[in-house]
């Protein structure tokens, strides 16, 4: 069986339905995050700091702001939300009553967890152009990168909501994976200018290294062939672990 | 026939969750599986829908074999879970809409049908608040539209009446009826055997995966015991001494209390009244209901013809 995109897309429907009633309690709040940031510690500290890379401490942070607010959006939505609804309100199990197959569920999500990650990057964007910190129009290339990096991290975040057996893990995923990858991921600091060699690659396998370096690259409007790599890393990585996960929630789902 | 199984089984693991199990439905009747919790029901019905797949035998619906396209299938059946699935922030009409786009509705169509089910299941009173605010037994109404959106030729309900009140259940088993008249095939789950009784046109009683007695509730009755019923408490020595010699079908006993089945219980009555020296026991004499059969056969008591 195959995904069927109106099936998904009924998914997703079920999904927006729902957050068109509650978006101002459970997409709202999450959006301040990056935006709280950028404002204490690229305008407060970065009061102290000259400049960073050629740029003002604030500019140098909003690209990777954005994909970090990315990152949150989709994040969000497939780990507790995903789990939720699958082993406490079974919405899964009402769905594959109807023609909707395991595949379609997957996909439908995923296409979800896109979009919240484009609301959230792009409301993102859309703060720091007002503030004057994406340079125009070179930044625009930017708003490529928001569904990519959502698109990464829903694929991490379902293959991993669906092996655990207890929604508790899920702090961990927070504060030991995607907290550390926030403050290491070049997004604070150019980790080219504080590891030496041999850690530069080790690095490289981060995650959220490879959205920053692109949407830092399209916001100076130069772009090099390790776009490739970084583009690359994320179609590819994703690929397999949604492959993972399309496995996994057939097994979840119907046995 | 609507549904039909052939030597149906699923393995969990060390579990056989169904055995060897052969079901024919025929189209338009209501058709109750029984059983207590663990029997099988709930897997056997997950397999009738396709979303669990037996480790060996076949199941075809409307003539389709599920594994080979479920999606066929369930286009066309409407299944009610035993947890209500509804999103808690939305209105009746919204979640009935959500229900309607997995499978594919269009407007005009949509709305239509939701309109419809809102009046056939008496929802329109609350169909704009929010489904948390409604009581259960609005809740389990509105679970039951969900499953009627696609205007199913078989509707499938996994205990639909369990937690609810009298009054409730009643209203339910009004709207059952009513589908069936209108020529939809139902299945349904219960434990409740005066819910089967007076819902079902045709039984199967399942314990340990297997079904170990089938047909209509009366024929059940007739054959496996006899149409009426004497119960009473008494122990396993004053027994002897209350009937004395008087012959039954069968007997049933579950602790102290006693309960036999014969044609005729007016005289076996008299002769345990006549027995019965000085205690004037209570005794109750009614028809015999699915629940006998129902213990007789999982044998949750002593059993024999004595």
């Amino acid at each position: 069986m195959s995904v069927s995109l109106p099936h998904a897309l009924s998914v997703w429907r079920r999904n927006a339905a729902m957050y068109r009633r509650t978006w101002m309690w459970n997409i709202l709040p999450n959006f301040f995050e990056p935006v709280l940031y950028l404002m204490a510690i690229g305008i407060g500290v970065g009061a102290y700091i000259d400049q960073m890379g050629g740029l003002s401490y604030a500019a140098f942070l909003a690209p990777g702001l954005v994909c970090v607010a990315a990152m949150n959006g989709a994040s969000f939505e497939v780990t507790y939300n995903i789990y939720v609804r699958m082993n406490f309100e079974k919405a899964y199990d009402a769905m594959l009553t109807t023609p909707v197959e395991p595949d379609d569920v997957l996909a439908g999500e995923i296409l979800w967890a896109l979009t919240r990650s484009c609301i959230y990057g792009g409301c993102f964007f859309v703060v720091i152009a007002l503030w004057g910190l994406a340079p125009m129009p070179s930044s625009l290339l930017a708003i490529a990168i928001i569904p990519l990096a959502g698109l990464l991290f829903a694929a991490i975040g379902i293959a991993f909501s669906l092996q655990i057996q207890t929604i508790d893990i899920f702090s961990f995923y927070f504060t030991l994976f995607l907290t550390p990858l926030f403050l290491f991921s070049d997004v604070f600091f150019p980790l080219k200018e504080r590891l030496s060699g041999a850690w530069l690659w080790v690095a490289e396998v981060l995650p959220l290294l490879h959205p920053v370096r692109l949407a830092r690259m399209a916001f100076r409007g130069d772009l090099s062939p390790v776009v490739a790599w970084d583009v690359g890393y994320i179609l590819v990585l994703s690929t397999l672990l949604l492959a993972w996960a399309r496995r996994s929630v057939r097994r979840r789902l119907t046995s | 026939m609507i549904i039909e199984a052939r030597s149906v089984s699923k393995r969990f693991g060390d579990r056989l969750a169904v055995d060897g199990l052969d079901l024919d439905v025929p189209r338009g009747i209501c058709f109750g599986l029984l059983g207590p919790n663990g029997a099988g029901k709930t897997t056997t019905l997950r397999m009738i829908y396709g979303v669990t797949k037996p480790t060996s035998g076949s199941i075809r619906v409307f003539g389709i074999d599920i594994e080979e396209d479920p999606r066929a299938v369930r286009a066309r059946l409407g299944v009610t879970l035993q947890q209500n699935v509804m999103i808690e922030v939305l209105s009746p009409a919204d979640n009935l809409r959500v229900f309607g786009r997995y499978h594919l509705l269009r407007e005009p169509e949509l709305s239509q049908r939701v309109e419809q089910l809102l009046d056939f299941l008496e929802l329109r009173s609350h169909a704009g608040v929010p489904v948390r605010e409604l009581s259960g037994g609005f809740q389990r109404r509105l679970a039951i539209a969900l499953s009627l959106m696609n205007g199913p030729e078989l509707l499938i309900l996994d205990e639909p009446t369990t937690g609810l009140d009298p009054a409730v259940r009643l209203a339910l088993w009004a709207r059952v009826r009513a589908l069936r008249a209108g020529g939809t095939t139902v299945l349904l789950t219960t434990h409740y055997m005066d819910e089967a009784q007076r819902l079902c046109d045709r039984v199967a009683i399942m314990a340990e995966g297997k079904i170990i007695g089938e047909g209509a509730p009366e024929e059940l009755i007739i054959s496996h015991l006899a149409p009426e019923a004497v119960e009473f408490d008494c122990g396993a020595r004053e027994e002897a001494a209350l009937l004395d010699g008087f012959s039954v079908r069968h007997r049933v006993r579950a602790g102290n209390r006693l309960m036999l089945y014969l044609d005729d219980a007016t005289a076996l009555a008299e002769h345990i009244r006549q027995n019965d020296s000085g205690d004037r026991r209570t005794l109750v004499v009614r028809p015999t209901n699915l629940e006998d059969v129902f213990l007789s056969l999982t044998g949750t008591s002593l059993e024999g013809g004595a």
